[in-house]
């Protein structure tokens, strides 16, 4: 359960980047995460609730975009969708395949709410 | 430094996550920013700074990585009998309790620091840079990180370390590379452990772990040792003499090594270099 260190890195980035624009909430949190990352997105998704408690991103959309594993093979020169565990050219049967996509860890984007009158809503 | 170095951005992803403009009014009148950091930013920083101290010292880093109790330390116990005179080890120790494991590298004459993590699964680069600082760096040429006995999480976290090294010992059946894909596919060598087991244990077959590893995409050697019989050690030191070369060549160059995968993929346009480095040195032992 290593989810909890990741969602406490993402906190303490989003944190800065909040403190940097004067923000007063952050609103949205936009995530890239493939299966090879080793991060589970449920687990994260829980994780987040309880790192995220009584800070400025409390109340944050956490939004994960789950990325396809995509391999490109060099034998027959072609793109093909595989599994965290056989990542072999659907084509062609090649094994030593090339990583496209699938093993992002990204933290893409965010949104910020800048006005004064938060408190009053 | 590099807050915008955008280093998981790969040319194979980055026209699913490049968009234009940084910065942008969103529809309620906030503000959008992109980031593109890896989740593990800070992290990732101090592995880089911990890079920096391991080449400043000429200090080969490996990560082990394994299962509890599949035999790291058993290991390291036969790799310091064996090359204790001829290679200057030292040794950080990481799991949840316990001084044992430290203990264990010590009555062998060999530095060890352990790390207690409390609840923590996995060593992290800021763990193990509190542990370089007590240890004498310029007195040692190999350093060995005994990572927490788990297969999941310490895959996530870069130490800053050269190599990565997953044992599978052969108690805990020949397709735990299919079960734990991500840590194996980190695998710069798979050490198969407790070989002198094999002939109590007939469903295992080494031919089948290895094919499950290539399945993975990782050309990473194999080799099948036993800490207790000796069996299959010369491989491994032979291994470890290689890479100490290898590694002392990159920095005549002024180069370093990482891993052939990091966790955040940052190897894949970073590193092709290293990587095919590896696989031209794959077949040196024969
Ligand atoms: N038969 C046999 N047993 C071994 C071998 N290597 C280790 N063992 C035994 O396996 C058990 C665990 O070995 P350790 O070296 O402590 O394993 P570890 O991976 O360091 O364990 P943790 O640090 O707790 O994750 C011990 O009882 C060892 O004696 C081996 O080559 N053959
Ligand atoms: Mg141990
Ligand atoms: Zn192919
Ligand atoms: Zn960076």
């Amino acid at each position: 359960m290593h989810e909890l260190s990741v969602c406490q890195s993402i906190l303490s980035q989003v944190e800065t980047i909040a403190q940097q624009h004067q923000a007063t909430a952050v609103t949205l949190i936009k995530l890239k995460i493939g299966p090879l990352s080793g991060v589970e997105t449920p687990l994260l998704v829980n994780a987040w609730t309880i790192a995220s408690a009584n800070t400025i991103a409390a109340e944050a959309q956490f939004e994960v975009e789950e990325m396809p594993i995509t391999i490109h093979c060099p034998s027959c020169d072609r793109e093909s969708r595989a599994k965290a565990n056989r990542m072999v050219c659907g084509h062609c049967g090649e094994w030593r395949t090339q990583l496209v996509s699938g093993d992002e860890m990204l933290l893409q984007s965010i949104e910020l709410d800048k006005s004064t009158e938060r408190e009053n809503v | 430094m590099c807050d915008t170095c955008g280093c998981n951005i790969t040319p194979g992803n980055e026209h699913l996550i490049v968009n234009d403009g940084k910065l942008s009014k969103t529809s309620s009148g906030g503000e959008a920013v992109e980031v593109l950091q890896g989740l593990l930013h800070e992290n990732d920083h101090q592995a880089m700074h911990n890079r920096q101290h391991f080449d400043q010292h000429q200090l080969l880093a490996i990560n082990l990585m394994s299962s509890p109790g599949s035999g790291k330390t058993a290991l390291l116990e036969a790799t310091i009998d064996a090359l204790g005179d001829e290679v200057r080890i030292g040794v950080v120790e990481g799991d949840l309790e316990t001084e044992n494991d430290a203990n264990r590298i010590r009555k062998k004459g060999v530095p060890a620091c352990q790390i207690s993590t409390g609840s923590a699964c996995h060593l992290d680069a800021h763990m193990v840079h509190d542990a370089l600082h007590q240890l004498t760096l310029e007195d040692l040429d190999i350093l060995f990180i005994e990572n927490v006995g788990n297969l999941v999480c310490p895959a996530s976290f870069d130490l800053g370390h050269h190599r990565n090294i997953t044992l599978l010992s052969v108690t805990e059946g020949d397709d735990k590379p299919a079960k734990y894909p991500v840590i194996f596919r980190a695998a710069d060598l798979m050490l198969l452990t407790k070989t002198d087991l094999l002939p109590y244990l007939e469903e295992f077959d080494p031919t089948r772990a290895e094919q499950y590893l290539r399945e993975l995409s990782n050309p990473a050697e194999m080799i099948s040792l036993s800490a207790k019989s000796g069996e299959g050690l010369k491989h491994w030191l032979d291994w470890l003499r290689h890479e100490l070369k290898h590694y002392r060549r990159h920095l005549a160059t002024g180069t370093t090594l990482t891993p052939a995968l990091q966790p955040d993929g940052v190897a894949l346009h970073q590193h092709t270099h290293s990587h095919n480095h590896t696989h031209n040195h794959d077949h040196h032992h024969s």
